[in-house]
């Protein structure tokens, strides 16, 4: 769970030079990304915005290690995840990365408890730590009351806090949002910003978060704009 | 056990296409059980066998009969322990519909070649004792609700005439594998009638049955036997029981083949239907699966999964159908009856079933496992951009 005593430190903890990626499309490749350099500090709160096709959420599916890139270096934590295996990728993931989707991505068929349970069998904990840990990251999102309901009998909302929870309980170097608020309303996607900023202020959390949303993006302590691939300001 | 709790309610979430393919699967091994019994039960003669029998014929045919003399020249080839005989009588009770094997048998030893029926020594007694006596399986007892001491009056056609016979024992069989529909009653009543009617079929036997010392002389013992008859009117042919009945078998060997396919048919086509049950859930699924890789689930987890799932309705299915199989085999038989005198579903086509119905979990999930291996995560998320 959470180290509620992590310091900010201004330690990089991404690091980015001349990242390249491109798509094919049919006999065309469309490039996505065209040489960006990005550091981002530990402790921080980024977003990513732009416009649809701008490159944000391949970027931020590289730094997290779901994709590779075509060139460039990426340094993650201290690792150069650019030269791991398919199945080292998983496992660093798996340690090192959480992850929060736009449309929650939780599993049907899981209780709430039993979802954020999910990162934990990939740790060597047994049954009552599991629950332990994914009871506390439930409390911390204020779901507790919760736990035993299915994804399908909680609010978008809610879904989406169960889906910090999931994001947070094995304690990761890294959260990733793609869009959290895209298909919350406002009161609800309020609350999810909120949480997200509490994570990073209280528990020095370092947050990389993709957005569309203006307001979402005041949330966040540093911005980057991202246009046809280029980090073009900040 | 998260994964298999994971599993279970993967299969129960949509309830309805599971349960028509749980169902499907179950309609599919059902056929498959009843289809392998029905080729069992065409060999059920041959299984039941005695390997220390042996069955000498006139050589040109069956249907052609030879001397009650040769008995005693049989006795006396080295290894020849019994020798018994029986005459194919044929007969109709009350109609053509209500077959039953009808047989004449000789000497008063002939039950002692056959430990596989299972009857009382008074029963034997009164059999040898009353010329027009009759001994029957226990399932033709059972189908005419016949009881000891009824006349049973059956009607030549090989032998011309009213037969009446009185029933005075009834047999088991000693295994599942005993034909128990078989009528018995004795050769010499036969014979008496036939002396009137039919002279020059009188004191002829249908088949000799040799019992041997040992299995293992069956070929130097048959050859003994025949060459005795060679050049003779009534050549011999002498086999092994098992031999004999696979030449019954023979006759209709294209019907067990077309049997067998049609059994193998089946499977594939619900191996093709769980095939595209698995592929539509796979596909359905895609955004999950690139969840748990992008938790960092590797392809282990994913294919344990798919094929777990698959597994258990093809398990549950198969479960289902093979304890089907033996209330339906069960009516089954009494429907056809003598037709297929041993038609139960054997432990080893149970099990059989139960294994097929694994593989074709496993072969059904083949496909969908190795695509939800190799989905691109960020493609499966829709997420490229």
């Amino acid at each position: 769970m959470i180290d509620q005593d992590s310091q900010r430190s201004s330690r990089p903890i991404v690091l980015i030079k001349g990242l390249f990626k491109s798509y094919r499309r049919g006999v065309q490749e469309v490039p996505v990304l065209q040489g960006i350099d990005l550091t981002i500090e530990e402790g921080s709160f980024v977003a990513l915005m732009g416009p649809s096709g701008s490159g944000k959420t391949t970027l931020l599916n590289l730094i997290a290690g779901i994709d590779g890139p075509d060139d460039g270096s990426l340094i993650v934590g201290g690792t150069d995840i650019t030269g791991l295996t398919d199945a080292e990728l998983a496992r660093w993931r798996a340690d090192h990365v959480g992850f929060i989707f736009q449309f929650y991505n939780l599993m049907p068929v899981l209780t709430a408890l039993e979802n954020v349970e999910l990162p934990l069998l990939l740790q060597k904990l047994n049954r009552r730590q599991r629950r332990e840990h994914a009871l506390l990251a439930l409390d911390l999102v204020g779901l507790v009351e919760r736990v035993h309901h299915y994804p399908k009998e909680l609010s978008g909302g809610q879904q989406q806090r169960v889906a910090i929870a999931r994001a947070i309980v094995s304690d990761p170097l890294l959260i990733m949002a793609d869009e959290p608020t895209g298909d919350l309303d406002k009161k609800s996607g309020e609350e999810v910003l909120d949480l997200l900023q509490q994570l990073n202020r209280d528990f020095g959390k370092t947050i990389i978060m993709v957005t569309h949303d203006p307001r979402a993006a005041d949330k966040a302590g540093t911005v980057y704009h991202l246009d046809k691939g280029v980090l073009n300001n900040q | 056990m998260a994964l298999l709790r994971l599993i279970l309610r993967n299969v129960l979430r949509q309830g309805l296409r599971s349960s028509l393919t749980v169902t499907g699967m179950a309609v599919a091994i059902l056929a498959f059980c009843l289809l392998r019994t029905t080729v069992e039960a065409w060999y059920a003669g041959v299984a039941a066998a005695s390997p220390n029998r042996l069955v000498s014929r006139n050589a040109v045919s069956l249907i052609f009969t030879l001397p009650l003399s040769y008995r005693q020249r049989i006795l006396s080839v080295p290894e020849v322990t019994h020798v018994a005989y029986a005459n194919w009588f044929g007969g109709i009770y009350i109609d053509e519909k209500h077959f039953f094997p009808r047989m004449a048998v000789g000497p008063s030893s002939f039950f002692d070649l056959f430990p596989e029926f299972r009857l009382s020594e008074r029963q034997v007694k009164a059999f040898w004792t009353q010329r027009n006596g009759c001994i029957v399986g226990r399932k033709l007892v059972e189908k005419y609700r016949w009881k000891i001491g009824d006349t049973i009056t059956l009607t030549g056609n090989i032998y011309p005439g009213e037969w009446r016979f009185v029933l005075v024992g009834v047999y088991d069989g000693a295994t599942k594998s005993t034909d128990e529909t078989q009528f018995f009653f004795r050769w010499d009543y036969l014979d008496e009638v036939v002396k009137k009617v039919l002279p020059s079929e009188s004191g002829r036997v249908g088949w000799y049955i040799v019992q041997i010392a040992s299995p293992n002389n069956a070929g130097t013992v048959s050859g003994a036997i025949d060459a005795l008859f060679r050049s003779s009117l009534a050549e011999t042919l002498t086999e092994t029981e098992k031999a004999f009945q696979m030449g019954f078998v023979a006759m209709t060997e294209a019907i067990v083949v077309a049997v067998r396919v049609v059994s193998f048919v089946v499977i594939g086509v619900i191996l093709i239907v769980l095939a595209n049950t698995m592929a539509m859930t796979a596909r359905e699924r895609q955004p999950e699966y690139a969840t748990f890789k992008t938790l960092g689930f590797g392809p282990g987890f994913l294919v344990t999964l798919i094929v777990g799932e698959s597994m258990a309705i093809a398990l549950l299915g198969g479960i289902l159908g093979v304890g089907l199989s033996v209330p339906t085999a069960d009516a089954f038989s009494k429907q056809v009856g003598p037709l297929l005198p041993v038609f139960h579903v054997h432990w080893k086509t149970m099990a059989l079933s139960l294994g097929v119905s694994l593989a074709i979990g496993i072969a059904a999930a083949g496909l969908p496992a190795w695509r939800a291996v190799r989905i691109r995560i960020a493609e499966a998320l829709g997420h490229v951009g």
